[in-house]
């Protein structure tokens, strides 16, 4: 099947009843999956006017409690940043994915990662983060836009997946779960419905007075914690002895796999890392990596936005080269196993 | 947000005629002496309380100075961001039908930058009420000009009166949303007198019927006073 479509079929297999969103390339055979599928689980589909007014939708009914998702490419994710801050604000779990395009601006609808800072500093205004996962293939995919919605309402939390144009538009294999139904609404924070006599609830982002912000910005911090012991996901493949440590994740990380059998043949030893969780950023494996190989490159399909996470973790250990693929185009293994080769010099 | 812990205590011989209906909390405004969202908020509880619906009322609270109105309000809330709330009220209803709601926007909120959301909730004939306070300024922010700010009207940001060459016509929110099919109830209403008061407090009951009976959208707009 389609990436989107493996994607929207995920998120119905997760429980998810409730999409609102709003056209825009390359994303469009998710909304048009669940205008089709939703009303076969009695579930409810709802385009929006904008994408500022879906995010707001998606706040309304997961603060009613419900599982509920959004997504959207770059243009419209940067419109839903002041609902995702609010979101994040007020604790309520979602899930919207991100098919990204190039940008800035208007950009093209290419293929291209320049959504990792949107996606793994943004959230919008204010401290928070945004849980983001980034999937490589269309099983992975339907598996990630599955699970989201247990993760999200594990912290209460929305959870961003990180998707590309190409891995929304190409086709795969993918091996479909039953679809589950969603757990039973009732959640202690929830809203809506008959009180029967309880206190009243309150989903609420605005804490007036300093001490009380920082309090609730000291909690948010804890959890993060908790997230980033939980939820750092990557794999990792390659020699134990690496002269040159790969850190890449999505269709970059794929075609790093092929290049690393390439420069194999020349008897270049090499290790993959592939980040699967953006937010939280798999530091350690990367700065365990970088003890060994003397050099480390970073392809992404953007300017060099992951490579920030990539020197942090490792430091002076390892030379960082970037290998950028910029514009909405798409890498070859060929490029890659030759700037690999160029890195070692044979 | 401060609370008063201590309930008024009626002296020997005397009772209550007048009580705080009962989905109005015991927090007190924080809103200006001569300022008219007491009243409103005040008359809203009311025909909640009247309608018996409060056990499955939710208020979305806007920006602007009715931001903590979900405090005023005994009932379950939200608060929005600044004039989204009829997307946000979009959301739970479609989520839990069975929910009365209410978003509560000023005229920034709602007219400003929140005419869109207001808008197609009510092409849509979502099942919501929509409360629109319109005092023609920004009173949160100290009373800067709005889009219904009147022609020739002093504000802190036309400090010469509003200018036509400038800043344009005030809107007419009323009669925009009043030619939209999903619009079941729009209607405008004072809240300077006792007549004007009573007759503000029937338009909030048929606003709240509308969504009752599954008919569509219903907007009351307040013509409030700012004192700042």
């Amino acid at each position: 099947m389609k990436g989107n479509e493996a994607a929207a079929e995920g998120a119905i297999a997760g429980g998810c009843r409730f999409f609102f969103g709003y056209p825009i390339t390359p994303q469009n055979e998710i909304p048009e999956y669940m205008a089709l599928h939703m009303p076969e689980v009695g579930g409810v589909y709802l385009q929006a006017e904008s994408e500022v007014a879906a995010i707001n939708m998606v706040f309304g009914a997961g603060a009613a409690g419900a599982r509920v998702m959004t997504s959207s490419s770059g243009p419209g994710i940067a419109l839903m940043q002041e609902g995702l801050s609010y979101i994040i604000g007020a604790r309520v779990p979602c899930l919207v994915i991100d098919v990204c395009r190039g940008g800035p601006g208007l950009g093209n609808i290419g293929t291209s990662q320049s959504d990792y800072w949107m996606a793994t500093r943004g959230g919008g205004h204010g401290d928070g983060r945004c849980i983001t996962f980034a999937p490589a293939t269309l099983q992975e995919q339907y598996d990630l836009c599955r699970e989201a919605f247990d993760v999200a309402e594990r912290y209460r939390h929305p959870v961003m997946i990180l998707s590309e144009a190409a891995l929304g538009q190409m086709m795969e294999p993918v091996v479909l779960q039953p679809r589950a139904e969603p757990p039973p609404l009732e959640k202690p924070w929830q809203l809506g419905g008959p009180r029967h006599g309880r206190p009243k609830r309150v989903i609420n982002s605005l804490y007036a007075q300093p001490p009380d912000l920082a309090v609730q910005n000291r909690e948010l911090a804890a959890l993060y914690e908790q997230v980033t012991r939980e939820q750092t996901r990557w794999q990792e493949l390659g020699d134990d002895d690496p002269e040159v440590l790969i850190v890449a994740f999505g269709i970059p990380a794929r075609c790093s796999e092929t290049a690393m059998e390439r420069v194999a043949e020349r008897g270049i030893r090499t290790r993959l890392v592939r980040p699967i969780s953006l937010f939280p950023f798999p530091y350690e494996p990367i700065r365990r990596w970088a003890q060994v190989a003397p050099h480390t490159l970073v392809a992404e399909a953007s300017i060099g936005q992951m490579v920030d996470d990539v020197r942090l973790a490792v430091g002076d250990a390892s030379q960082v080269t970037l290998f950028p693929v910029l514009g909405g185009l798409i890498t070859t293994p060929e490029e890659i196993a030759t700037e690999i080769c160029r890195i070692v010099g044979r | 947000m401060p609370r008063t812990d201590t309930p008024l205590e009626i002296p020997e011989g005397m009772e209550p005629v007048a009580t705080r209906p009962q989905c109005l909390s015991d927090m007190p405004f924080t809103y200006c002496p001569g300022c008219t969202h007491g009243t409103i908020h005040r008359l809203i509880a009311e025909v909640i309380d009247e309608l018996g619906v409060a056990d499955r009322a939710v208020a979305i609270a806007p920006v602007g100075c009715a931001v903590w109105a979900y405090e005023f309000f005994d009932l379950d809330g939200i608060q929005a961001p600044h004039g989204r709330a009829p997307a946000v009220a979009t959301g739970v209803k479609r989520a839990a039908p069975a929910t009365v709601i209410f978003t509560y926007q000023g005229d920034g909120d709602l007219a400003g930058i929140g005419i869109a959301e207001v808008t197609h909730a009510a092409a849509r004939g979502e099942r919501i009420t929509c409360f629109f306070v319109n005092n023609a300024v920004y009173g949160m922010t100290q009373g800067q000009m709005a889009p219904t700010t009147l022609l020739g009207q002093k504000t802190t940001t036309s400090p010469r009166g509003r200018d036509l060459r400038r800043d344009g016509f005030p809107l007419r929110i009323c009669e925009l949303l009043a030619t939209l099919d999903g619009a079941a109830y729009v209607e405008r209403v004072a809240v300077i007198d006792p007549p004007s008061i009573r007759n503000a407090k029937r338009a909030i009951r048929r606003a709240f019927q509308v969504q009752l009976e599954d008919r569509g959208f219903g907007l009351v707009e307040f013509l409030s006073i700012c004192p700042t």
